[in-house]
């Protein structure tokens, strides 16, 4: 009754205007609706639908105090070039306010080749640090104590070789494996999908995933066994609610693995974690969060029956949209971070990494990096968005824009159902075309000028190219041949080869678990390219052939 | 670069100038087909289509290594429809076959369709007959079956193969109406999907119903799993047995016989109708007749009789 | 009939694909016959592929900062292969200074983050062989 008379108010309000002179001239899409009132949330049960903060299914955020007791984790990625630089980095960061870290290795080390192998040529140190052997990862950590501070790793396909490696540091720092924290990303689908460091196919990269969740559920039960990343998703060109949807997919996919491979869903789930983009729509991206943990909520409890309400949580990480950045006019991309990280901050991040403002050139300078902390920094101390939790919670834009989001992803989750789950819409290429197809309009709608980039095809001005970039010199590869070399010199070289003959025996036996056997061989110090080269000659290797 | 002679040196560039040479129709075209063409005639050629997304590529991409693996250099010729919007396309055969990209005895090459109006056939043959006089014992020529210049490209194959899936649906209405029956060799690939038992005995079913057809061959369902190189083995010993059959019973000469018939019938055709076009349809009196014949002053069987009287004479 | 046959190819270990997706397809849209080969080639690879398709444009695209040690050795297999007249382009995440030294080594333009897909066609137009 109300919302008839509502109705009849609102049609006679908009009648007022011209429709026309209400229209944004130059954007097709996303747009829109001019007001938003009640009618758009019809049906909106708060219990049902928000509920509390921590508790199911948890729209308002994961924790019942949020930032109110404490502020998300400010985890700047980085690395590049040796150990020994990145490590002076990691410190810089801790000792300016960063509370946790994140590593970002090299495209080597992702795809388990060693610095010297010549499918490395020209990568070595490039996108993020070399790490060739346990020598290596005990500089990057030197003088920073595993038992305060929280480490994330982007490494996907070995992953469990990097986390032994963790492990083994840990150890001779006399810090037990069942304190540490952190994360490994540990999400081999999305690599097939879009971000394409793979190593082994399909069956046995789940294989190691599942037994990564079972080791630590043993032995590293603080840590966070799998970072399922819809960040890359979005930066190969999908749209907010493909994000949350392929993602979430993949979430289902491991959880289904993990189960049957024996193990309680509540046993594992509460450590599985995911990774969003803050991409430039603010509302868009707060809705996006808040309907994400809505979806996985309602996935872990109805789906897969999981009792405890950590299970059901979604804890996420975010990074501000690295393919946003312009090159143009590089100084815009800090409004445009920060802008991204009240975003983030809004729909209720856990922890949050901000892109520096020359990215789109090159990896970012030590400055520039201070700027990306301090931004984050002043949101949360200045800015009064951390103050309340989900503070745009009862908007009535963003109410129905989380519902569409909702909507959208269930949609594709059904799709992807319908034709066997996301590893198999994979390997039909479903999702690659999907997204290839979001990206190649977003593409077409830039030169067409239905949207609009500041500084790119709009307002562009002529400049001078940019200075003081970071470069990484070409002799990292050399030093870490050299590095190899003596690792391999002043090691028991016997006992690295029954190390590796064991893991590779076992990789031939599904019912072990090979996270013990990786452990083995990493602290006899065999090398990751040894390491993933004997499970290469059992497991073989993937090749994509993602069509256009 | 004298290309013909380079070509019978095995030389990689030139066999690929010479492919460019009659895909672009360039001038030395002729030249260089008339001075191949004794030199060919001893690969073996197989042609492998079906409809879109049944794997077509990735099962050459097998096939042509379980040949390597027997000793045989392999020579591909991969097709791919052209947009009838752009008049561009995309080539997406190699990114199924880059294992194959450093084998000295592997040449791929990618073709459009550029509007059958071309004659496709005849470039996608003389593509065959240069990696042929290149030394390649072994050309796969694979093309999407939906059309009928599909299946005269095919028809340049000593044995073809057609390759279908699982789960087309309906799809099967049209495969029995049409491209099943230019198959010597029946493949169903991704045979691990639901449905590939129906689809067998739906095969089956066909088969007996076109047996006074295939004469002392009836064509051999294989199921492949292409994506993990299951069934490559068989697919190859069935195409190696077919092609014993054609020797055995003579029909392989047939075949050869009829093609080379059909190629020159063809040529000429092609030949007659440019003249056709130039000096005829192209032409001021041409206009005149039509002209005429719209204001009914005249009728056309008179009209292509003249015509048709002096082009011949 | 002479169409302009394009390669669309990512050498190293960068998976980064989205802009040759898109430029490959833009390419195709603009009446180019795209030759689209993966992530994760060697530059080997990518230089037996241009010779086997005899294409008239390689177009190399690299976000991981090794295009200085892969694009110009793209360009030296080519020459070493006989394929002389290939254009050959790269972009990616390139910074302005690098740009010379691509340039002396043989890539004919290289085009950053930003670039309209039609300006990569209108260069190839401008400048294929």
């Amino acid at each position: 009754m109300a919302n008839e008379t509502l109705k009849a108010g609102f049609d006679a309000y908009m009648a007022k205007a011209d429709a026309a002179s209400a229209k944004f001239p130059e954007r097709a899409n996303l747009e829109p609706n001019r007001l938003y009132t009640p009618l758009d949330i019809e049906g909106f049960d708060y219990e049902k639908d928000l509920g509390y903060p921590g508790e199911y299914p948890f729209t308002r955020g994961v924790q019942p105090t949020m930032y109110r007791g404490k502020f998300w984790t400010m985890r700047m990625y980085a690395g590049f070039s040796t150990a020994e630089e990145s490590n002076k980095r990691y410190r810089y960061l801790l000792a300016n306010g960063g509370s946790g870290l994140s590593c970002a290795f090299d495209l080597p080390t992702q795809i388990g080749y060693d610095s010297t192998d010549p499918m490395a040529e020209g990568e070595v140190g490039k996108v993020g640090v070399a790490i060739d052997s346990l020598a290596d990862m005990e500089i990057l950590f030197d003088q920073i104590s595993l038992d305060k501070v929280s480490t994330s790793m982007t490494i996907n396909a070995p992953a469990s070789v990097l986390l032994c490696m963790y492990i083994a540091v840990a150890k001779k720092q006399g810090v037990p494996s069942d304190a540490l924290r952190g994360t490994i990303q540990n999400d081999i689908l999305k690599e097939y999908a879009a971000r394409g460091t793979y190593i082994f196919p399909p069956k046995p990269s789940m294989r190691l995933i599942t037994n990564i969740f079972e080791y630590c559920s043993k032995f590293v039960p603080k840590w966070n066994t799998i970072s399922i990343s819809g960040y890359h998703i979005r930066e190969a060109g999908s749209t907010a609610s493909q994000e949350i949807a392929f993602t979430i997919a993949d979430g289902i996919a491991y959880v289904e693995a993990a189960i049957k491979a024996g193990m309680d869903v509540d046993a594992f789930a509460g450590r599985l974690s995911f990774f969003w983009n803050a991409h430039n729509n603010v509302l868009e991206e707060v809705a996006k969060f808040r309907a994400s943990r809505r979806v996985w909520a309602k996935v872990m409890k109805e789906r897969f029956g999981a009792k405890k309400a950590k299970s059901m949580m979604l804890r996420v990480h975010t990074q501000t949209a690295g393919s946003m950045l312009t090159a143009q006019q590089p100084n815009n991309n800090i409004v445009r971070v920060a802008l991204q990280t009240a975003a983030a901050v809004m729909g209720g991040t856990q922890s949050l990494h901000t892109n520096s403002k020359d990215e789109a050139l090159a990896l970012p300078t030590t400055e520039s990096v201070t700027i990306a902390l301090r931004t984050q920094q002043i949101v949360a101390y200045e800015s009064g968005l951390a103050d309340t939790i989900d503070p745009l919670g009862g908007s009535y834009y963003v109410e129905a824009l989380t519902n569409k989001i909702e909507k959208e992803a269930w949609d594709y989750i059904e799709k992807i159902d319908e034709l066997g789950g996301a590893p198999e819409a994979i390997a039909k290429g479903y999702i690659q075309k999907e997204i290839q197809d979001s990206a190649y309009k977003w593409q077409m709608d830039i030169e067409a000028g239905r949207r609009i980039i500041v500084g790119v095809n709009k307002f562009t001005q002529e400049e001078e190219p940019p200075k003081n970039l970071l470069r990484v010199d070409g002799s990292v590869g050399k030093l870490q041949a050299e590095k190899i070399a003596k690792v391999k010199a002043t090691r028991d070289n016997a006992a690295v080869e029954a190390k590796l003959a064991a893991l590779k025996a076992a990789c031939a036996d599904e019912n072990v678990n090979l996270v013990p056997l990786i452990l083995e061989a990493v602290e006899a110090y065999a090398t990751e390219g040894e390491i993933c080269g004997v499970m290469r000659q059992v497991f073989g290797e993937f090749k994509a052939h993602t069509a256009l | 670069m004298d290309i013909v002679e380079e070509i019978l040196k095995h030389n990689r560039l030139a066999l690929s100038k010479g492919i460019t040479a009659v895909e672009n129709e360039y001038d030395n075209a002729v030249d260089i087909m008339t001075k191949i063409y004794t030199h060919t005639g001893h690969a073996y050629v197989i042609g492998i289509t079906g409809p879109p997304g049944a794997g077509k590529s990735t099962l050459t991409d097998k096939i042509a290594k379980e040949f390597r693996r027997r000793g045989k250099t392999v020579g591909i010729v991969a097709i791919d429809p052209t947009s009838p919007y752009s008049g561009g396309a995309i080539l997406g055969d190699r990114i199924r076959m880059m294992d194959l990209m450093m084998d000295s005895g592997i040449f791929i090459r990618s073709m459009a369709t550029r509007g059958s109006l071309g004659g496709l056939s005849q470039k996608a043959g003389d593509a065959v007959k240069l990696m042929d006089a290149f030394g390649m014992d072994i050309i796969l020529v694979e093309t999407v079956g939906v059309g009928q210049s599909e299946v005269d490209i095919v028809k340049t194959a000593d044995t073809t193969m057609v390759v279908v899936i699982p789960g087309m649906g309906d799809d099967i209405q049209a495969i029995k109406a049409g491209i099943l029956e230019i198959g010597d060799l029946l493949t169903i690939n991704k045979a691990d999907r639901e449905g590939a038992d129906k689809l067998n005995i739906e095969m089956e079913m066909m088969l007996e119903l076109n047996n006074e057809k295939n004469a002392g061959w009836r064509p051999p369902i294989n199921r492949t799993i292409a994506s993990k190189d299951q069934g490559t083995v068989e697919v190859v010993d069935s195409i190696l047995a077919h092609q014993k059959f054609l020797i055995e019973t003579g029909k392989l000469t047939d075949i050869r016989r009829a093609r080379i018939k059909s190629e020159v019938t063809d040529m000429v055709n092609v030949r007659v109708n440019r003249y056709i076009d130039k000096n005829v349809v192209r032409t001021a009196e041409f206009d005149a007749t039509i002209e005429k014949l719209q204001r009914r002053e005249t009728e056309p069987y008179s009209v292509v009789d003249d015509i048709v009287s002096k082009v011949l004479k | 009939m002479a169409n302009i046959k394009v390669l669309v190819a990512k050498p190293g270990l960068d998976g980064h694909d989205r802009g040759a997706k898109v430029v490959a397809r833009a390419l195709r849209d603009a009446g180019f016959e795209v030759i689209y080969t993966g992530i994760r080639l060697t530059p080997e690879q990518i230089a037996e592929a241009a010779l086997q398709d005899d294409v008239n444009v390689v177009a190399l695209s690299l976000l991981s900062g090794a295009h200085n040690t892969l694009f110009p050795k793209v360009v030296e297999l080519l020459k070493e292969k006989g394929m002389n007249d290939v254009l050959v382009i790269g972009g990616g995440v390139i910074p302005d200074a690098d740009i010379p030294g691509l340039k002396a080594a043989g890539i004919a333009e290289v085009f950053t983050p930003g670039t309209p897909t039609g300006k990569i066609v209108d260069f190839i137009n401008a400048n294929v062989k």
